[in-house]
């Protein structure tokens, strides 16, 4: 490019831009995350997990709960067990795959549930302020003085095991995430001059809330989102690991782990894969997640 | 100052007031909490009897007054296995916890700090973006794997440490590592930020003008300005350090309180979880508290704010 044309596009880009036919939103996105090594890298590996997650019981080589006492302990590799049996003798590869969805559906459900609330309770704190934001953020504050994987565990030990009362106890300890962002979003967002000339021209308070407030908080609740799935994902294994949460047979990459650790002397790969399984969707959501805040919100870079 | 304190610890006792509130609640979040202090195969007269020996036959304002007027005193009971003293139980074990925090978490920084820094100064090298990488890593990886991968490698492979327990400094190497592997990657990313910030300023370039050498601006000149925001970080991360503690002391079998929390835990011993979620929120409050007086007589702004 020489020098003429390059002053006059930063000089002028408008007419450039208004020629050419707008592009779809999408397509833009699409063409930032192909340029985006790290942003594309998360984006395919939460493909993968989701379609293993979705598909998972067809493309399952064995069913994960059929025990072969002749084939246990097999290392990986033989016998047509692309990552080998457990001590009972069940196929690794089958119980990671069918582990996936279990790790799908509390991820999306907490976050679901967790921001719903959040976001709920966040915009009464910071809009009506007074007592209710008094006694929310004293929850918060309450909430904080517990850590967070410690509250889980005992709220999961209290109401017991089982997926839904996973998601429960994780929602339980999660939502005070959102409220504290949305709250704090919101207090900047009702100091605003669009906020101030709709009270001022009497819009109602639901209309300001509904129509302008929550708008601008999707995406700092879609930043947050993306990145709090993963913190999920590793809370649960954490506490199925721990042996509350997801309880075997039903098999969940936490409680293989915790299954397999019996075996760390004899069993390499029962305490391997599982584990891999873990760090890669952790690690392609907080990729993902890290692209979709520079994306969404440049403000944020390098925070 | 003296007004800040007061302030201060008026919340410190509202909050702690408010916890003590929420651990007698989350108990009876299921219900019935008998159910919950005797095995599942419990005969009905147990359950009853039980019920009656433990109060939980009364209403729940008379409980809750009860359990406040107690626990205020530091009587959470006696453990329903051992008949010990419930909080002193827990108390015993601060030791050993502190002691894996406190190793992990001096480690971390003596770790992070260097690479923060020599990251801001390196800024956009090699050596700059494998601290990014690193850093991401970090906060994918479980630390209960991190944990089990640690042992199969230097206990089960190559036999240079014990697979766990506790007791000796050589018990405490990879415990203290893993706990502090996720603290490490936050710190230097921290370090990093703030030392970009601090290096712009204009007594910096003033020092270099003069001719100071590097390591000196570095470790001296910029280095004390960088302090500050990492000791709220480092007392942001204790709640993460504490919770964390109680994974890594499981894997480990590190005798602490968080083992004898999942222990009580999974032997449905409640009454010494009550006291060690408690403690637990306790020493958090104490912490931040001694942290935020810190800071308010370091940094006078938040004194009169």
């Amino acid at each position: 490019m020489n020098q003429s044309t390059l002053t006059e596009a930063a000089v002028n880009p408008r007419p450039a831009s208004l020629s050419r036919k707008r592009e779809p939103a999408w397509r833009t996105y699409m063409r930032r995350l192909v340029k985006s090594p790290t942003g594309l890298a998360g984006f395919l590996i939460i493909f993968v997990v989701v379609i293993l997650g979705i598909f998972g019981p067809w493309l399952a080589p064995y069913d994960p709960n059929q025990a072969e006492f002749a084939k246990k302990l097999l290392p990986p590799l033989t016998d047509g067990h692309l990552l080998g049996t457990d001590q009972l003798g069940r196929d690794i590869f089958s119980r990671l795959i069918h582990g996936t969805s279990v790790s799908l559906i509390i991820g999306s459900c907490t976050v679901l549930f967790a921001g719903l609330i959040g976001t709920i309770l966040g915009v009464v704190a910071g809009y009506f302020r007074g007592w209710a934001d008094i006694i929310i953020m004293r929850i918060v504050d309450v909430k904080l003085s517990f850590p967070f994987i410690l509250l889980v565990l005992v709220i999961n030990a209290v109401i017991g095991a089982g997926l839904q009362n996973i998601i429960i106890s994780l929602v339980f300890a999660g939502w005070i995430v959102y409220a504290r962002v949305v709250r704090s979003e919101v207090l900047a967002l009702r100091e605003k001059e669009f906020i101030l000339s709709c009270v001022a021209t009497g819009v109602p308070r639901w209309e300001i809330i509904v129509k302008h407030i929550v708008p601008n908080l999707f995406t700092p609740i879609i930043v947050l989102s993306s990145l709090q799935i993963a913190t999920y994902i590793i809370a649960e294994a954490s506490i199925s690991f721990l042996g509350f949460g997801v309880q075997p047979p039903q098999p969940a990459w936490g409680n293989m782990l915790s299954e397999g650790k019996d075996y760390i002397f004899s069993a390499w790969w029962l305490i391997t894969f599982p584990g891999v399984a873990i760090v890669m969707t952790a690690l392609g959501v907080n990729l993902f997640g890290d692209w979709l805040r520079d994306v969404l919100d440049p403000e944020l870079k390098g925070h | 100052m003296l007004d800040y304190v007061i302030k201060r610890t008026g919340q410190v006792v509202v909050v702690l007031f408010l916890a003590l509130t929420a651990v007698f609640f989350i108990i009876r979040l299921s219900g019935d909490p008998t159910a919950l202090f005797l095995p599942p195969d419990a005969s009905r007269e147990q359950l009853e009897q039980f019920r009656k020996q433990l109060g939980f036959d009364r209403p729940l304002h008379v409980q809750y007054t009860e359990f406040m007027t107690k626990a205020v005193q530091g009587d959470f009971g006696t453990s329903l296995r051992t008949r010990e003293d419930a909080l002193q139980m827990v108390i015993n074990r601060i030791p050993a916890t502190f002691q894996l925090a406190f190793t992990s978490l001096g480690l971390s920084l003596l770790i992070a700090i260097p690479i923060g820094i020599q990251s801001a100064y390196r800024r956009n090298t090699w050596f700059d973006q494998a601290g990014v990488a690193a850093t991401v890593l970090g906060q994918a990886l479980p630390s209960f794997w991190l944990g089990l991968i640690l042992i199969y490698l230097f206990a089960v492979q190559l036999q240079w440490l014990p697979t766990g327990g506790g007791g000796s400094l050589v018990h405490l190497i990879l415990p203290a590592l893993t706990l502090a592997a996720y603290s490490v990657a936050r710190f230097a990313r921290f370090t990093r930020s703030t030392m970009l910030d601090v290096l712009r300023k204009d007594y910096i370039r003033t020092a270099k003008a003069s001719g100071v050498p590097t390591y000196k601006i570095l470790s001296v000149y910029a280095l004390k300005n960088t302090l500050i925001p990492i000791i709220t970080l480092v007392a942001l991360d204790l709640g993460v350090l504490l919770g964390g503690a109680v994974i890594v002391e499981v894997v480990f079998s590190w005798p602490g309180m968080g083992r004898l929390l999942m222990q009580s835990l999974l032997n449905r011993d409640f009454p010494v979880v009550m006291a060690g979620v408690f403690l637990i929120a306790f020493i958090y409050a104490v912490i931040n508290f001694v942290v935020d007086l810190l800071y308010a007589y370091v940094n006078p702004q938040i004194r009169f704010k």
